[in-house]
């Protein structure tokens, strides 16, 4: 398909194919397709797997009935942020975990050491064969149809549908990192070749194009998702980077609530802030210093380019009275600096019809 | 393909500087900017600047990633393309005529012939 390809995290990853703004712009305005095949899958069942989940997880994975998904993190003792996920509930004692690439190792290493010998809990490990192709776009429920039939359920936002086909099974789910409608749809690597195939020509159908991570990158941060790695990391919290919406403090215990209890009692000692140039300007990009009244008092996690608002958008971790929306910091790029506003997330909006 | 014009000197890191003009106006290639795609920023080098060939005299800036422009020859920087300012994406549309970056008075012509001509680019590239 024409891909300029990047070694990540031990996959062969497409960075774009037509370029990073005509990608951005087709998920925008009508549909693009993702290989997400590096994300890692983990099945955890059994009767004790609710509530080692809930004994692990951020989230409260008992508000889930079989077919809902969740948005949730999984912590270290400390309460820095071993990866964020999404957790399916497949049936009352099944669930489906989607977890990051990079992480998958050091995912499953902890669950593991959270595991006790009574929990009555299995989990498997999904990632080496299973595949994904994440559909984002307005035209992604045309693709849907097209691909399964227009009599098939579309996964709506946060449900999973799993299903068995002529090429195997499937887990649909309603899901995505870019801010528009969309599924991310899993399959056996076997399977994988027919699906792409099928998906691609109905998207391109539809009007829409394959898409690299550069899209993919561009498209969350316009709506201020994190990316583990860059704005999420074990040497700070989820209520540091704005994720206590996600983080249910009330539900009983689970690892890192003690540390986060603690820290809330503390005051945060900074913040992760969505800031945006305010005038011509070379896009920010991860690394660069960040000052706020002239001293230099952190570094840029994400940066880019806002294909949609055409200006430097970004993220940094800033002492909290820098992080008030308005204040005004300065991104020092090859040693110039360059102001820029703290807004409020998502830097883009959906134009409303 | 990618347009390599006849009369123009490249570099491998591909910019093309035009011998043919006094001052020599410089850009990069219709391949690089196939590469980098996207371009959003550049920043501009100061005018009067004295360069050699092979120095870092500027930055481009593509969604992707920046990259580093180097000057084909010695000279003098003696002019900036300030459209770009406005409108960075002639270096996407245009990027052997309305595209070019800075204008540079060589003050040693004989750098050109170490420069690699159309065939020798298109090879380079191929």
């Amino acid at each position: 398909m024409g891909a300029r390809m990047v070694p990540f995290a031990g996959w062969d990853m497409p960075v774009q194919y037509t370029g990073i703004v005509d990608e951005h712009k087709a998920v925008r305005q009508s549909v693009g397709v993702f290989d997400i095949s590096h994300m890692g899958q983990f099945i955890v069942s059994g009767p004790g797997a609710a509530a080692f989940l809930n004994r692990v997880l951020t989230n409260n994975i008992t508000k889930l009935q079989p077919g809902q998904g969740q948005y949730t993190l999984l912590l270290n003792g400390l309460g820095g942020v071993i990866d964020d996920l999404i957790a399916y509930r497949t049936s009352e004692r099944e669930f489906y975990l989607v977890v990051n690439a990079a992480r998958i190792d050091a995912d499953w290493a902890h669950l593991e050491t959270q595991l006790n010998k009574d929990d009555e809990v299995m989990m498997a490990n999904a990632s080496d064969f299973t595949a994904g192709l994440a559909i984002q776009g307005p035209q992604a429920r045309a693709v849907a149809a097209a691909v399964f039939g227009s009599d098939n359920s579309f996964p709506e936002h946060n449900t999973i549908l799993v299903t068995m086909t002529d090429n195997g099974p499937m887990w649909l789910c309603g899901t995505g990192y870019t801010g528009e409608e969309g599924f991310e749809f899993f399959m056996p690597m076997e399977t994988a070749e027919t699906w792409f195939r099928k998906i691609v020509d109905a998207v391109k159908v539809a009007g829409g194009m394959p898409c690299g991570l550069g899209a993919r990158d561009t498209l969350r941060l316009e709506m201020g998702y994190p990316l583990n790695g860059n704005d999420l990391s074990e040497g700070r919290t989820p209520l540091q980077a704005g994720l206590g919406f996600f983080v249910d403090l009330d539900k009983g215990d689970f690892t890192g609530r003690e540390a986060l209890v603690a820290q809330k009692a503390a005051g945060l000692p900074d913040k992760l802030a969505a800031f945006r140039m305010t005038g011509a300007a070379p896009p920010p990009r991860p690394h660069y210093p960040v000052a706020f009244a002239g001293e230099i008092i952190g570094e840029v996690c994400s940066g880019t380019q806002s294909p949609s608002l055409g200006a430097g958008i970004g993220m940094a971790y800033v002492p909290l009275n820098a992080a008030t929306i308005g204040s005004t910091l300065e991104i020092e790029i090859r040693g110039r600096r360059f102001p820029a506003e703290v807004v409020k997330k998502p830097f883009y909006r959906k134009p409303s019809v | 393909m990618s347009n390599v014009p006849e009369q123009l000197r490249y570099r491998d890191s591909h910019e093309w500087i035009d011998p043919t003009q006094s001052p020599s106006p410089v850009g990069i290639t219709d391949h690089a900017q196939a590469e980098l795609t996207d371009v959003v920023f550049v920043d501009p080098p100061k005018v009067g600047t004295q360069v050699s060939a092979g120095q870092q005299v500027c930055v481009i800036e593509s969604v992707k990633a920046a990259s580093d422009i180097y000057a084909p020859v010695a000279g003098e920087i003696v002019a900036i393309n300030e459209a770009l300012t406005g409108d960075p994406g002639l270096l996407n549309r245009d990027p052997y005529a309305g595209g070019w970056i800075f204008k540079i008075q060589p003050s040693t012509p004989a750098e050109f012939e170490a420069l690699m001509d159309a065939a020798a680019y298109g090879k380079h590239i191929a």
